[in-house]
């Protein structure tokens, strides 16, 4: 994976799942009709600002509660290239690998940064901020071809010959 | 050296010794898709290039969410969901017959030592049979149901050991949100807990699928009771030597163990907006209320019913609340009103909805409005779940959620 | 001149000795019954006034049925309004006691009176002998400020039933016979009055569902007379008749229907009219998504009875969603203690909460994009039960439950 630069939205701890996608909007036909309720619960406004290209920051348990894969889908729906969090509960952690949203766990990031402010990540070494350097670490590799495939559809269609 | 229950269940699924940290691929036993997610499976599905399941028997079909439909979409999943069953030959499906969780170890779905994955995050209750299971998205789901497998990370265990007798009006909920307060809403996150100790075993099957299915609730992949005879009771079989064996070692590993005397436990509720954020009882006392909410696969069974039952025989509801109460399933309400139940929860001014996911999935069964509160027995806490991101939540046992509904305000159990 | 009974509750109303047809009286009203359908619009006309103040609190009931429970975050706001304005001004207020107008014939209705409710079935308390008529929220709030409304006195249709409805033919199937004999607009602003000894074969539920469902032929209300089926009823019920009018021998009717209940046969509305009738024979084998028992029009013990006795041992046909909807806690009460709810809940069907519901396409049981919809409910217009492609069939409690159990429509008989 290539290494690259964004603006950053800073969220808080325990970012649940209801709050990336209340269930009121779960049997809307597309992820497309649901991303604009993205964080609606906590910041209605946040959906319709955040531009492709840009990163999410958050603090710990990003993505805790129910198994909607709706979640990663949107925030990846809505242009973000990448979630870098505190830590990641179990389910959405999959759930974003297996759709291409790159995830990075960093523990001091969230608590240097401001909102609006830029980083580059480079893959596998580090988060740079400000000149500050914050280390990353690489993902098992069963995750990186899941990941390189571009999600477990297309890892499957591999596996099938489709 | 010695296993914990996870370390076992696994070993026995791919036949050999696993430890904690190892990417395995482990041949799953069971899986279940429910109606809000099987639109997103059947799709994914048919995306990757399979032509048919890997076992027909082996996946369920679960209409819970949206049972009884609230929007014009919702039957578009049931539509979806009647296709994929017929054209793949799928045979296990409930259209309308109480939440998934319930159902997957009440109609026998699960046994002990399974491994069993399901588009639901509160998975995790099936280890109250001693069952390896664990909610995961529906493109794992898709992909499941084409290759019978899932590649998964050895968790390490949290071993909770409880001994003793439970004070009266503590109950099975109390013991795993205070758990969850301990640990924090990320304190198992990619760990198996794992229960023991004589107030456990005390415990019914139904108690212990209370704790299971809120280990989600701190991280936990999964959450594991041993199978006892009370299990085998539950789940209609004779236990075998292997699943008698689902038992921790002495010499087991285990990354943390944290012990508790049941009779240190008193009535605690989850505050808003988070359900870590536990508190006793006590120190609620007088909050006003506007709504009570009874059920879900965390607590709609028939011992939950009538503990609440027990509250308000004779009483009645206090004016302007609301008490809801959803039946986890529809067999759980037959017994409900055979013997006696409903009728006294109906006289003391109940609204009781059919079996569903109701309140607790926040789409229909009593959304409120800025400024309201509402003691529940379910799961989930946060902002927004039940209506507008200005409703309080309170998550509370059920004797303790009835004792609120008489009072109009929060008061002790 | 004599009277007929509408002008002799309106004279009443009014204090007058004589109204006639045409006539437009200022009238005192007994009842004033608000739902959650409309009531927070009330509301909010209410605090525009200058001077705000209810008449008599004590004509107030108000009684939340058409979404409990609550399905939407607006729907909770406006229930919160409401809740807190009856709490604040000492409304009687009901929440989950069931359907407005079962819960209203429980607790409420006796002969003679005149009561206005913001909800066109209003109409149903005619069958204790009580002009009962909708109206909407401008009207409601005039009456609840001032106690009293304006009212033009309606013209009367007669019905005068004789016979008896055979086995397997109900009231319902008599209703939708009427209004398909005399058109949805076939009473429009009149009133419809039904009297005879065959009336006399039809207990309160019958006569329930008959008046409430008057207003689909346009009706402004609908009214029995008053017999010992309606004394017995209020009597049960802890009430005491107000006036017990009769209409004169020589009062005049703007028609009089002579009808042999006899002659009644099992009936079907097609969509998406009331009184696109048809024998219910000609719609077998239709195919259908849902079926639902309910309603204030057929939600009663009676009704559920019905269902239960056809549907025990049997099941609900696995693709059809079966909603049962007791009209009110009561009826839920009595039908738990029958072993009724247990009888559907065995064969498969979707026991909910007494509320409005399918019946008005929120909440719960709504249907899809060509979903097709067998019900007990007042209405089968166009998108009345959810999508607006979507088709819904009224019957009765007979034919809805018998279609559920074969997937399609079908008649009791054929079980």
């Amino acid at each position: 994976m290539e290494n690259f630069s964004g603006k950053i939205w800073v969220l808080g701890d325990d970012i649940d799942t209801d709050i990336i996608i209340p269930t009121e909007y779960l049997a809307l036909k597309t992820v497309n009709d649901m991303a604009p309720y993205a964080f609606s619960p906590l910041r209605p406004e946040l959906a319709a600002q955040i531009k492709e290209g840009d990163i999410l920051v958050a603090g710990k348990n990003f993505g805790c509660g129910s198994s909607r894969e709706q979640a990663p889908e949107i925030i990846k729906a809505l242009g973000v290239k990448a979630v870098i969090a505190k830590s990641f509960a179990r389910i959405f952690f999959r759930n974003a690998i297996n759709n291409g949203l790159l995830l990075i766990e960093n523990d001091k990031l969230r608590d240097a940064v401001n909102e609006g402010d830029e980083i580059t990540v480079t893959m596998n070494e580090a988060i740079e901020h400000k000149g500050m350097k914050y280390p990353i670490t690489s993902l098992p590799q069963n995750l990186v071809e899941i990941l390189e495939a571009g999600g477990l559809v297309k890892a499957m269609q591999k596996r099938n010959r489709f | 050296m010695g296993l914990t229950v996870i370390e076992k269940i696994i070993r026995n699924n791919i036949g050999r010794d696993v430890k904690p940290g190892e990417i395995v691929t482990v041949n799953v036993d069971r899986v279940m898709i429910h109606d809000i997610f099987i639109p997103f499976v059947a799709s994914k599905f048919e995306e990757m290039g399979f032509q048919k399941l890997w076992d027909p028997d082996k996946a369920v079909l679960i209409y819970d969410h949206l049972v009884p439909a609230s929007q014009v979409d919702d039957t578009r999943h049931f539509k979806v969901g009647n296709e994929f069953v017929e054209k793949y030959g799928m045979k296990n499906i409930h259209r309308a017959d109480g939440i998934c969780h319930q159902l997957m170890t009440e109609a026998g779905y699960v046994k002990p030592g399974n491994i069993v994955f399901g588009t639901d995050s509160h998975t995790t209750t099936y280890g109250c049979v001693g069952a390896f299971s664990s909610g995961i998205g529906y493109t794992e789901m898709a992909s499941i149901l084409g290759t019978g497998t899932l590649w998964i990370r050895v968790p390490e265990t949290i071993k909770v050991h409880i001994t003793g007798k439970l004070p009266e009006n503590v109950m099975a909920k109390d013991i795993i949100l205070k758990l969850i307060g301990d640990l924090g809403a990320d304190g198992a996150t990619y760990k198996a807990l794992e229960f023991a100790g004589d107030t456990i075993e005390e415990m019914s099957v139904a108690s212990r699928m209370s704790m299971s299915n809120m280990a989600i609730e701190a991280g936990a992949k999964c959450a594991l009771f041993t199978p006892d005879e009370k299990t085998a009771a539950y789940c209609g079989i004779a236990l075998t030597d292997k699943e008698k064996d689902l038992v921790g070692d002495d010499d087991a590993v285990y990354c943390q163990v944290i012990n508790y005397k049941a009779e240190d436990f008193v009535p605690v509720m989850a505050c808003p907006s988070n359900v870590d954020n536990i508190k006793p009882v006590s120190e609620l006392v007088g909050t006003k209320i506007d709504q009570v909410f009874i059920g879900s696969c965390t607590n709609g069974r028939l011992e939950d019913l009538m503990a609440a039952a027990e509250i308000l025989k004779g009483k009645k509801v206090a004016p302007f609340v609301k008490l809801i109460v959803t039946p986890a399933s529809r067999k759980i309400y037959r017994e409900a009103t055979q013997n006696g139940t409903l009728a006294v929860l109906a006289e003391a001014g109940a609204i009781i909805t059919h079996p569903s996911c109701g309140l607790c999935c926040g789409r229909t069964g009593g959304i409120l409005t800025d400024g309201e509160r509402v003691v529940a027995t379910n799961n989930r806490n946060f902002l927004g779940r039940m209506g507008t991101s200005k409703v309080e939540i309170y998550l509370a046992s059920p004797k303790s959620a009835a004792a609120c509904a008489v009072a109009g305000e929060i008061v002790m159990p | 001149m004599g009277m007929t009974m509408a002008e002799k509750i309106i004279a009443a109303a009014a204090g007058v000795e004589e109204v006639k047809a045409g006539d437009i009286h200022t009238v005192e009203l007994d009842r004033l019954m608000s739902n959650d359908g409309t009531t927070h619009l009330t509301i909010d006309m209410y605090h525009q006034l200058k001077e705000p103040r209810i008449a008599d609190v004590n004509k107030l009931v108000w009684i939340m049925d058409h979404n409990v429970p609550c399905d939407s975050v607006k729907t909770a706001a406006s229930h919160k309004k409401m809740r807190d304005f009856a709490k604040e001004h000492g409304i009687r207020f009901y929440e989950g006691a069931g359907v407005c107008h079962q819960v209203m014939m429980e607790n409420h209705v006796t002969s003679g009176e005149l009561i206005f409710g913001a909800d066109s079935h209003t109409c149903a308390y005619g069958a204790v002998g009580a002009f009962g008529t909708g109206v909407g929220c401008t009207d409601y709030l005039y009456a609840m400020v001032t106690g009293k409304s304006w009212l033009l006195v309606p013209e009367t249709l007669r019905f005068n039933l004789k016979g008896k409805l055979r086995d397997g033919v109900y009231a319902r199937d008599l209703i939708l016979s009427i209004i398909g004999m005399i058109g949805a607009n076939g009473a429009n602003y009149m009133a419809m009055e039904f009297g005879g000894e065959g009336l006399k074969t039809l207990n309160m539920s019958d006569r329930i569902a008959v008046c409430n469902l008057c207003v689909e032929a346009g009706a402004k209300t609908a009214l029995m007379e008053i017999d010992e089926v309606t004394l017995d009823y209020l009597k049960a019920h802890g009430r005491e008749p107000k006036h017990c009018f009769a209409s004169d021998d020589d009062a005049v009717y703007a028609h009089v229907y002579e009808i042999d209940l006899s002659a009644i046969k099992p009936i079907v509305a097609k969509p998406h009219f009331v009184d696109s009738v048809v024998d219910a024979k000609e719609c077998v084998g239709t195919h259908i998504d849902e079926a639902f028992l309910g309603s204030c029009n057929n939600g009663r013990i009676e009704d559920l009875r019905v269902g239960a006795e056809l549907i025990q041992g049997k099941k609900v046909h696995p693709l059809v969603r079966f909603l049962v909807v007791p009209a009110s806690a009561k009826v839920y009460q009595q039908a738990l203690s029958e072993g009724i709810i247990d009888t559907f809940m065995e064969a498969g069907a979707i026991v909910m909460n007494p509320n409005c519901s399918v019946c008005w396409g929120s909440c719960q049981g709504v249907i899809g994009e060509n979903e097709v919809l067998i019900s007990t409910g007042t209405r089968n217009f166009k998108g009345r039960a959810g999508h607006k492609d979507s088709f819904v069939y009224l019957a009765s409690a007979a034919t809805v439950t018998a279609s559920a159990i074969k997937g399609e429509i079908a008649t009791a008989d054929m079980i």
